[in-house]
């Protein structure tokens, strides 16, 4: 039974991740790849403040994005489990949330663009309110801009696993607590998030490969102005050089690994699964 | 009967229809319908209008593929077997050509060689022009022979690439939000523009304008911006790396639409740009210059070379696709888009006098000026920005290149974007 989901998975997955690693020992000038393991490419990467400062970028993009589509998240998902009641309106307020993902991902996120821009509709709505006298040029192609738009795009990747493990905890619980005479504030703190946790991780790491994994986003919401690593790859394929978009591929990835290690040891989501 | 129409187009008489095509020798004109010719290059001059009208003329099918210029060089230099003609940039070539895989062409069988622009073959516009930095395309546009390895500074009768298409960049800006006139290459990095300026984040190009803002800014000057040392790279990028932390530039563009969207919204008012970015802007009402500078212009050119596998009849199927594209439709078209064509004279028969003057002479437009697909550029009475191709190909300053210390710049420049 588990054989052609074996092979699959050998071909798909571990053949190019080991064809990956393999070439990031490669050479390669401008127009050729010279097979060889060599640690050039590697010494480069690890030589370079620019490869720090990037990263350091990087996970601040997912440390902001994943504070905040967490705090988005659960709110909403808490929202949809414990404050409507019937089953009903859960599935259609549910559904509703998803409808932004029937558009493609690049669109939601380019249409922040004219909206954000100086003669946008944000600011000219926030002139006219008198708000502001000038334009506000941070609003885009920014960090502002890059993290609102990761906020848009992946708030329902925590939505989903949280409202999921929300429906699963057992009513009775929480009447217990209340008869135990617990206030609200007691109930979420002490019974529903120790509860939701493993839903949490869940989101967690969606959002934090997500994030750390994207290109595209950087590059337009911050107009080409800010890096994350997935920049830096996709500018050295750019180049041709193959090999040292492989090696920082090869880090990025053992980064992420050990990154989710970690969120692993808190949280045991086998449970749920 | 061929040369004798020719001859009447080349007069200036009316014989239009008659010229539209050279006439494929007859011995192979069946065969070459069966002709297949695989072309590959960068968008600007790639058209499927031109794939159609080769079929019309010439009856052998075109196949073209447009890629960005870093993909063009990747399979121009690594799959020599996955195409025919390779419509490439001179710098391009330079990479390329050592790498065996383009053979060259003679030029005793390309009619109009003659009548090709002095830029392409000496190097000079007219016999007073100084040969401006960087690759300047006769520097590597011949070879002493047909498997000549090294590049030529004389007219060897054996050419690379044939010239095609070329142009001369500069800064566009939008006059409506500027307000005074613009004349130095330094306005980029003037704080007068803080928050409201871009340059095109590739690299190649991107440092020529870097190179011409600092020249202009008294900064530097260098012996070649072609090719700089490491140390004029640091100091070039240092400039600039300054600029950008204080927050001098909007944004960076890498693709042609993002230059268009940038400019048309008034986030920026003066970058970095290319011609028919200005007339998309201009198309949708928005004013936009191609602002001619005092220092020059940059410029660069591409032209086509054929595969090093081409043999028999499909390379007399490539020449005479050669012959037909310096024989002016192509030129025309390519004319009436504000680039230039590399045999101007026989452009000429396949324009109206109002485009001749206006996009060739710099003269005053006669009438509404269209582009090839119909979209208004202009109205009469204007005059096209930086005026005459006299005046604007014999003020450029550089032409694009490469750098023997392109990898350097090329993380340097990943250093930049990312601080």
């Amino acid at each position: 039974m588990a054989l052609p989901i074996m092979a699959v998975l050998v071909f798909f997955l571990v053949l190019p991740i080991a064809m990956i690693v393999v070439v990031s020992f490669w050479q390669a000038t401008e127009f050729s790849i010279i097979p060889a393991f060599d640690f050039e490419n590697y010494q480069f990467l690890f030589g370079s403040n620019v490869t720090y400062r990037v990263f350091l970028n990087t996970f601040k993009y997912a440390l902001i994005t994943w504070a905040f589509t967490l705090g988005i998240g659960f709110t909403v998902a808490y929202f949809l489990a414990f404050h409507v009641r019937s089953l009903t309106w859960q599935v259609v307020l549910f559904l509703l949330c998803t409808i932004p993902f029937w558009t493609s991902n690049i669109i939601r996120m380019i249409s922040w663009i004219p909206f954000l821009g100086r003669n946008g509709i944000a600011n000219s709505t926030l002139i006219s309110w008198g708000v502001i006298d000038a334009p506000l040029d941070w609003l885009l192609f920014s960090d502002f801009a890059v993290i609102l738009a990761f906020v848009h795009l992946y708030t329902l990747f925590m939505v989903v696993p949280i409202f999921n493990t929300m429906m699963r905890i057992d009513k009775s619980l929480i009447e217990a607590a209340r008869d135990a005479g617990a206030t609200g504030a007691q109930i979420l703190w002490n019974v529903i998030i120790p509860l939701t946790k493993p839903g949490m991780m869940i989101g967690t790491i969606f959002v934090v490969t997500l994030v750390m994994g994207d290109f595209i986003t950087v590059r337009f919401m911050s107009g080409s102005q800010s890096a994350n690593v997935g920049r830096l790859i996709s500018n050295d394929i750019a180049l041709l050089a193959y090999p040292s978009a492989s090696a920082t591929a090869v880090v990025l990835l053992l980064t992420v690994l050990i990154v989710i290690g970690i969120l692993l040891r808190f949280v045991d989501i086998r449970k749920e699964l | 009967m061929t040369t004798l129409s020719r001859r009447n187009v080349l007069k200036g008489g009316a014989a239009f229809a008659a010229g539209s095509t050279l006439g494929a020798p007859m011995i192979w004109a069946q065969n070459i319908k069966d002709v297949t010719l695989r072309q590959f290059g960068t968008g600007v001059s790639n058209l499927n209008d031109v794939a159609n009208k080769v079929k019309e003329d010439l009856g052998f099918t075109l196949e073209m593929t447009a890629l960005d210029s870093d993909s063009v060089t990747q399979r121009a230099a690594t799959q020599p077997g996955s195409f025919d003609i390779a419509d490439i940039e001179y710098w391009i070539c330079k990479k390329v050509w050592p790498t065996g895989n383009l053979q060259a062409m003679d030029t005793s069988k390309i009619k109009n060689y003659d009548k090709i622009v002095g830029i392409f073959r000496n190097g000079k516009l007219t016999p007073e022009s100084t040969i401006a930095q960087g690759t300047a395309p006769h520097t590597v546009g011949f070879v002493e022979g047909p498997d000549g390895k090294g590049f030529v500074d004389n007219e060897s009768g054996w050419m690379t690439l044939i010239p095609t298409i070329y142009n001369a960049d500069t800064l566009g800006i939008r006059p409506d939000l500027i307000g005074r006139p613009i004349s130095n290459w330094s306005e980029l990095l003037n704080p007068e523009f803080k928050g409201k300026a871009s340059i095109l984040d590739i690299s190649s190009i991107g440092i020529m304008d870097m190179a011409m803002v600092v020249e202009s800014m008294g900064e530097y000057t260098y012996p070649d911006k072609g090719n700089m040392t490491r140390e004029e790279i640091d100091l070039t990028m240092a400039i600039f790396t300054e600029a950008k932390k204080n927050g001098q530039f909007r944004a960076f563009w890498k693709s042609f639409d993002e230059s268009v969207n940038l400019m048309a919204s008034g986030e920026v008012v003066i970058q970095s740009m290319w011609s028919p970015a200005i007339t998309a802007v201009k198309s949708k009402g928005v004013p936009c210059i191609y602002q001619p500078l005092e220092e020059g212009y940059r410029s660069w050119g591409g032209g086509i070379g054929l595969s090093a596998s081409l043999s028999g009849l499909e390379r007399d199927a490539a020449y005479e696709y050669i012959n037909w594209y310096l024989d002016g439709w192509v030129g025309g078209y390519l004319m009436r888009q504000g680039y230039y064509s590399a045999v101007p004279e026989t452009s000429k028969n396949y324009m109206s006098e109002n485009e001749w003057g206006y996009w060739f002479e710099g003269k005053e437009a006669t009438d509404t000026i269209t582009s090839p697909t119909g979209d208004a550029l202009a109205q009469a009475g204007e005059t096209r920005d930086g005026g005459s191709f006299q005046e604007r190909m014999g003020a450029v300053a550089c032409w694009n290149a490469v750098m023997d210390e392109n990898q350097y710049m090329v993380r340097k420049w990943n250093e930049f974007i990312a601080a």
